[in-house]
């Protein structure tokens, strides 16, 4: 995927200034930022929610810029949201294969929840797939999440913080997931807080600032980058990361 | 066990003019074409979400282009079709500009609709006759066959739009309504092209009400507008499908049956307090059953309440 000078505004606000970025397939991209530096805004805008007022957004060759939410589903881009969005009167399988029915184009109903009941094992949801959406706990949610954008079968999948608000067992059962989803060669985009997340999972971290692209490097790069420090992790972050670079040398 | 069901209660219905009296055949074919209102409403209130208060406008659609058709010599049957046609037509075109609206606001719409066009037909009185109204040629057959003749017609239709309610909710495009009303920018992001689906479940709302407009212009042989564009139209659907289930096949089908039980025997029984009696019992009834029959919990009931 390609993204070359892509901005939204809203009113005087530029939530996205002037973003360039190029993706390769297979990676896995952190996303990072403080609280309103754009990251959920450019999701937004590669998924045509808010399209961009300029720039040009490319997946795969083809210009997706000024395309409509289902049809950069229909092409295999799909998203979870931070607030889970299940279709609370519908059962966890229902949810999921209203993904395979209208992105992954399954033929028919019978069909989709098939392609459905294997995404919800995958995720771990199988036993759960008659009960209602809304009598999942938030882990649940969360993974029901994960298997209606699988469901989709999607070659770029954008995780808006699937971890926040879920325990420490909850996200290594998270993380493995996320680990096996790029396993499938599914090209990731990770919005996270969680610094340790981003940093063993990702293989690139892209940090945003003011909507700004203030950084794009390794993680080992970003966290030692001098604006990376000032805008979100803070110097303590910094001098504990030293630390323990130090300490592991010495 | 259901299907046996369906095919005793069609049976009984065919049956029900050499049985019944006038008075019985004129209210069964209410009972019809109460059922293809509710039933239409259904499609975009109950399955899509989108509260639409456009079914007088689309039944007055119907009976205005049934009625100048059949003025300029057309056949009945070949009039009434039109008169879906144009609804469906209408609904399409005008569901582009307003199914963006959500809420309130595409209430607000849906509801301008109604007062515009009957306001257009007010004024086009060369085409339309004006508030003089219009009057239908009367078919050349005896009472009791145009009665029968009536009947059959809404509920042909009434049947029509029963199988296509039934086929819509079993497929991808019920499904795709279902996701729209229950969240519509999840659907959207699963894929779900939620403009289309929603003009096609407006449309699916007016086609069968515009035939049935136009059948019941040509059964009650003159119509004006504050008749066909009546805003009860609009209301009494939603009542229906509010007390027989939303979003449901059937559910729409028993809330026409109720309500239309329930405006016959307080109308007998209040004669000058009946819309004040029934307007009392509808919200007693939203208020007891605010799903529905359908889903109402008998045996909980019978059985007493859990705490």
């Amino acid at each position: 995927m390609k993204l070359s000078r892509v901005s939204r505004q809203f009113g005087g606000l530029r939530a996205v200034d002037d973003v360039n970025l190029e993706i390769e397939p297979g990676e896995i991209v952190g996303l990072i930022g403080p609280n309103g530096a754009g990251k959920t805004t450019l999701i937004n805008v590669i998924t045509g929610v808010h399209p961009a007022n300029s720039g040009e957004i490319e997946l795969d060759g083809q210009r997706i810029t000024k395309m409509k939410p289902h049809e950069v589903a229909n092409i295999g881009c799909s998203r979870t949201f931070q607030i889970v969005q299940p279709f609370p009167n519908m059962t966890v399988l229902e949810n999921v294969s209203a993904g395979a029915l209208f992105a992954a184009g399954a033929k028919n109903i019978r069909e989709s929840r098939e392609q459905a009941m294997e995404h919800l094992e995958f995720v771990g949801l199988a036993d759960e797939a008659e009960k209602s959406a809304t009598a999942l706990p938030l882990a649940g949610r969360k993974r029901l999440e994960l298997a209606k954008s699988l469901a989709m079968k999607p070659r770029l999948l954008m995780l808006d913080e699937v971890n926040a608000g879920l325990n420490s067992t909850e996200i290594d059962g998270a993380l493995k997931l996320i680990q096996a989803i790029s396993d499938r060669g599914i090209t990731l985009i990770l919005i996270e807080h969680l610094m340790k997340v981003v940093m063993s999972m990702s293989s690139r971290i892209v940090v945003l600032h003011h909507g700004k692209l203030i950084a794009n490097g390794t993680p080992a790069e970003v966290i030692e980058d001098q604006s990376v420090i000032e805008a979100y992790l803070g110097r303590r972050f910094a001098e504990k990361m030293a630390k323990e670079k130090n300490g592991q040398m010495t | 066990m259901k299907k046996i069901a369906i095919f005793v209660a069609i049976v009984a219905l065919l049956a029900l003019p050499y049985f019944g009296n006038n008075y019985i055949v004129r209210l069964a074919t209410v009972m019809m074409m109460y059922s293809v209102l509710a039933l239409s409403w259904n499609f975009i209130g109950g399955m899509a979400g989108y509260p639409s208060f456009a079914t007088a406008a689309f039944f007055g659609i119907g009976a205005y282009v049934g009625a100048i058709l059949q003025a300029n010599g057309i056949f009945f049957g070949a009039a009434w079709f039109a008169a879906g046609l144009i609804a469906l037509i209408f609904a399409a075109i005008m569901g582009r500009a307003i199914l963006h609206l959500r809420g309130h606001y595409f209430a607000i719409a849906s509801l301008v609709m109604v007062e515009v066009l009957r306001e257009v037909v007010n004024t086009n009185d060369q085409i339309t006759g004006g508030g003089m109204g219009m009057n239908i040629p009367i078919l050349k057959i005896s009472v009791e066959a145009s009665g029968m003749l009536f009947y059959y017609s809404m509920f042909v239709v009434a049947l029509l739009t029963l199988a296509t309610a039934s086929w819509v909710y079993h497929s991808k495009l019920g499904f795709g309504f279902r996701c729209i009303q229950q969240n519509e920018a999840a659907a959207n992001m699963l894929g779900v092209d939620s403009t289309k689906y929603k003009t096609i479940a407006f449309s699916l709302s007016a086609v069968f009400v515009g035939m049935a407009g136009a059948i019941y212009a040509s059964w009650v042989n003159y119509i004006e507008p504050p008749d066909v564009f009546d805003i009860f139209l609009t209301i009494k659907p939603v009542v229906m499908v509010l007390l027989g289930g939303m979003g449901t096949v059937f559910g729409p089908i028993i809330g026409a049956v109720a309500f239309l039980a329930l405006e016959e025997i307080v109308w007998r029984n209040f004669l000058t307090i009946h819309s004040a009696v029934l307007g009392l019992l509808i919200v007693l009834l939203v208020l007891f059953l605010p799903k529905g029959a359908l889903f109402f919990d008998y045996r909980q009931f019978f059985r007493g309440r859990k705490k």
